[in-house]
């Protein structure tokens, strides 16, 4: 598996046949993906690989989600595909397309070690990866895609003419009203499968079968090339899957696979897609962060901040509840790598970007916009854990808890007076309140009144207090701004 | 041996000594295992036991039939069923490794309820069934039998009777066995046309863009409508009531053609559903109307096409009632059913377990529980079906033979 720095995959699969180390040579646009990449890929090249490919069936997992049509489902995919993993004909080629279909190659089985490792996340992977197989066959040009055909034996028997003739009655009712590629019924080709090849034909009865054969008529053969997309890959999934736990040999991929499918799970359809599309609007650079801060965290993220500026560290578990509520707030992977290092005042470049550069990356999906790893809500910071980074409503002495609400609010115009009120809901651990009463006394000037919380909810998340904090603030920021 | 029928006839001291001299074992082996030698077809097979008091014990298996009559001699179940052949034995699942634990193979099994044809059916209601309904189920295993065998080339069918108002169907062709769940829903897909229950009136708009039907449908049609008279419109009378000739004009896309039957069957309310039909019948000929021809042949597809509990069929794990069960509430024993004398089924005739037991008693005394009763069936009744699990299981067996001998040429 290891091999310096690089890994290689095919270690991990059972097909592997061709020793072919160095680049393959791909002949079609198209890929079944009989065979696994032989070539050595960096740790980095493996996961932005996985994660550029998880974008697009993110957003085929999405549609179905957002009831998209299937045109609109084709668009949506094309687009992301041709974003994140171009895939150009070989006609007019541009002398990429060896690498493109290198790293569609490796994207592809990537990500079937991560998604192979479940029922439902392979369900749910084949489902995705045979949506965006018929997307591009539907955009492949007709000779490429004859080429590629060709190139596999899809084990259809053609119809011979004496044997069309005496079905013929039956293959004209059955195929009545079907435009045919030559506009004429009795010139169709027709191909004999096992039934069970053409599901979907046979599930819509849009098929003639006779004695367990699905006589198939040429335009319809894609039906069976999708079938056979599907079923080849369930069945390398679950192969996949039986021979995984050697794998785990390799400590650095354990957390990339255990990342990706997580985002899978934890929906990526709708949290990862709505943070691509907001674009992270809020895009804060790295010396915004303190100003924002002190004018709009709650406590918890507050006392973190401050805690960081004090010490010029934190602690793992800290550095990972403040950096994904960064990241969430709008902080770019670069930037985040610029505030992380300025605050880390005290270490050597090269201890930086060997010990804390990967995580910080990591966090973000190794780029930004994406939340595959979620900022922790308040019921996630409220739970017990190995951290000491929790809710201060909770975990703070009454004294400590009111000196500091004091230092860090009075500013925005918390006063002693409104300590009992708030001490009160912490004593009935009530932590949620307290922090919600705090966010609506500091921000009584922007007409926040007792008991409208945030856009009248009790606070749930420290992301959901920043980013009501900040949205609140920012006609009066752009007043000044004109000013 | 005294039992009182009317009140249980299912008793547990009936139903033990039915399991220990009667309940046919071997044949049922020999069925699911395609070989004299036990196979995984057998070990990795699950037994479900329904106990008295609605104790349902899941994930049974056994080494061999004898295996199998020792328990069920012990747990007296009021019934059990069969489920699917899993990747391990199902009794040692809890140490199989998680997700190692799966149905590999499962006979494609059918279930036709009687109470599916209740808003067409208007002899009978609820649980009865009597000879003129039975025919709607005959006509179901007709058109089913056939599609099954032209269409998908399926040739190891076997129908059972459920034991009350309705029929199983097991088969057992390799090809079938080894139908994924997707699949099975593809084929349940193909064959549903009619939706059972209560919006049966809905328009079925089978035919195509050239008013023909799909070659599959074209041959039920053919078939039932040679049916169609004897079943719909005599026997059943579906139309002489104004709902049910009211749910037959629902069907008629021609509105004039409809105001003018109404008309003609509200003055004349003593007109049969074949006056009626015939009626409609007319009017396709005076008009040469073609899609008033095909709203007919919908309407004989909608009273009579095999309506199908679906949801039994799709997956391979579902269970399904073993056959010579005994129905708890009829005491009628689930046997299987000759295709070619299928409409002549009485299911009064069937033999009950307490009768069967009379019958041994009238041959047989003798107390010794521990005694083996291999045989026994063979004097009574239960006879014949038995036979033809036997020949079933043969052909099974036969079938097993060539493939292996083939297997061997082909090395
Ligand atoms: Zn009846």
């Amino acid at each position: 598996m290891f091999k310096g720095s690089s890994i290689t995959v095919h270690d991990v699969n059972p097909e592997a046949q061709v020793a072919n180390h160095g680049l393959l040579k791909y002949p079609h646009r198209l890929n079944f993906y009989d065979i696994p990449p032989t070539f050595d890929v960096t740790i980095e090249e493996f996961e932005t690989c996985g994660l550029d490919r998880l974008r697009i069936l993110a957003e085929i997992e999405s549609s179905a989600a957002r009831n998209r049509t299937a045109e609109e489902l084709k668009d949506v995919t094309l687009k992301q595909n041709n974003k994140y993993l171009p895939l150009n004909m070989s006609k007019g080629s541009n002398g990429e397309t060896d690498g493109e279909r290198r790293r569609d190659h490796l994207s592809h089985f990537v990500l079937r070690l991560a998604f192979c490792r479940s029922e439902d996340l392979r369900r749910r992977f084949v489902k995705a990866e045979t949506t965006l197989f018929k997307v591009r066959y539907d955009t492949d040009l007709g000779p490429e895609r004859a080429s590629f055909l060709s190139s596999r034996n899809f084990n259809w028997i053609p119809v011979e003419s004496e044997e069309q003739k005496r079905f013929s009655q039956e293959l004209a009712a059955a195929y009545q009203g079907n435009r045919t590629e030559t506009g004429r019924p009795e010139k169709e080709k027709y191909y004999k499968v096992k039934w069970t090849r053409v599901p979907d034909l046979v599930e819509r009865r849009k098929v003639f079968l006779k004695g367990g054969w699905a006589y198939v008529p040429s335009r319809e053969l894609s039906s069976i090339i999708f079938q056979e997309f599907e079923d080849h890959l369930q069945k390398a999934l679950e192969m996949t899957a039986r021979l995984l736990p050697r794998l785990d040999e390799d400590t650095r991929l354990v957390p990339i696979l255990d990342n990706l499918s997580q985002g899978f799970l934890a929906g990526i359809s709708a949290e990862w897609t709505s943070a691509a599309d907001a674009g992270n609007a809020e895009n804060i650079k790295a010396e915004q962060i303190d100003g924002i801060a002190k004018k709009h965290f709650p406590l918890c993220m507050r006392t973190l901040h401050e805690n960081l500026l004090r010490d010029h560290h934190l602690k793992h578990f800290g550095r990972l509840q403040y950096g994904l509520f960064l990241k969430v707030l709008g902080v770019s992977i670069e930037e985040a790598i610029v505030f992380w290092r300025k605050s880390f005042s005290l270490m050597t470049d090269d201890k930086f970007n060997k010990e804390y550069k990967y995580n910080i990356r990591h966090s973000y999906g190794l780029e930004g916009k994406r939340a595959n790893y979620a900022a922790k809500s308040c019921m996630q910071i409220l739970t017990p854990g190995p951290s000491d980074h929790g809710c201060p409503y909770r975990n703070y002495s009454p004294e400590n808890l009111q000196t500091a609400l004091l230092s860090t609010y009075s500013q925005q115009g918390l006063r002693a007076a409104d300590l009992p009120e708030i001490m009160a809901s912490v004593k009935t651990q009530h932590y949620h309140v307290a922090c919600t009463r705090v966010f609506e006394l500091t921000h009584s000037s922007f007409g926040v009144g007792r008991g409208e919380g945030i856009s009248g909810e009790n606070v749930t998340h420290p992301n959901e207090y920043a980013a009501r904090s900040m949205e609140l603030a920012r006609p009066k920021d752009e007043e000044m701004v004109t000013e | 041996m005294d039992i009182d029928e009317s009140s249980q006839p299912a008793s547990p001291e009936v139903m033990l000594v039915f399991y220990r001299r009667l309940y046919p074992f071997k044949s049922i082996y020999n069925w699911l295992n395609h070989e004299h030698a036990p196979t995984q077809l057998f070990t990795h097979r699950e037994f479900a036991f329904t106990l008295p008091g609605d104790v349902y014990l899941r994930y049974n298996s056994f080494g061999s039939a004898d295996e199998l009559k020792k328990q069920v001699c012990q747990l007296n179940p009021s019934r059990f069923e069969i489920g699917p052949i899993y990747s391990a034995r199902p009794r040692d699942r809890k140490t199989v490794r998680a997700g190692a634990f799966t149905p590999l193979l499962r006979e494609l099994v059918f279930d036709i309820d009687m109470t599916d044809y209740d808003p067409v059916r208007t002899c009978c209601a609820g649980t009865d069934i009597c000879r003129k309904c039975w025919q709607f189920i005959a006509a179901a295993v007709r058109v089913l039998d056939s599609a099954l065998r032209e269409q998908f080339g399926y040739e190891k069918l076997l129908w059972v009777y459920s034991g009350r108002r309705g029929i199983h169907l097991w088969i057992s062709d390799r090809e079938a066995m080894e139908l994924t769940d997707a699949q099975r829903k593809a084929l349940v897909g193909w064959l549903t046309v009619v939706q059972g229950g209560k919006e049966g009136s809905r328009k079925l708009g089978l035919h195509g863009a050239k008013g023909q039907l799909s070659p599959a449908l074209q041959a039920a049609l053919d078939y039932l409508r040679t049916i169609f008279g004897a079943l719909v419109l005599s026997n059943q009378d579906c139309f002489r009531s104004v709902e049910g000739y009211e749910e037959l004009l629902k069907a008629i896309p021609d509105s004039r053609v409809v105001d003018t039957m109404r008309t003609k069957w509200t003055a004349s309310p003593s007109r049969s559903s074949e006056d009626k039909w015939n009626d409609l019948l007319k009017q396709t000929q005076t008009k040469t109307q073609s899609n008033l021809m095909a709203a007919l042949e919908d309407v004989i597809l909608q009273y009579t096409y095999p309506r199908l509990d679906a949801e039994v069929s799709k997956h391979r794990n579902h269970l399904l009632k073993a056959p010579f069960c005994v129905h708890p509430k009829t005491g009628r024993v689930c046997v299987p059913l000759d295709l070619a004398t299928i409409e002549n089924f009485e299911p009064e005739s069937v033999p009950t377990v307490s009768q069967l037991l009379r019958e041994l008693d009238g041959i047989v005394r003798d107390d010794e529980d521990s005694k083996e009763f291999h045989s026994d069936w063979e004097k009574t009744s239960l006879k014949p079906y038995i036979e033809l699990l036997d020949r079933h299981a043969l052909s099974l067996m036969e079938a097993t033979r060539n493939e292996k001998r083939k297997t061997d040429m082909s090395w």
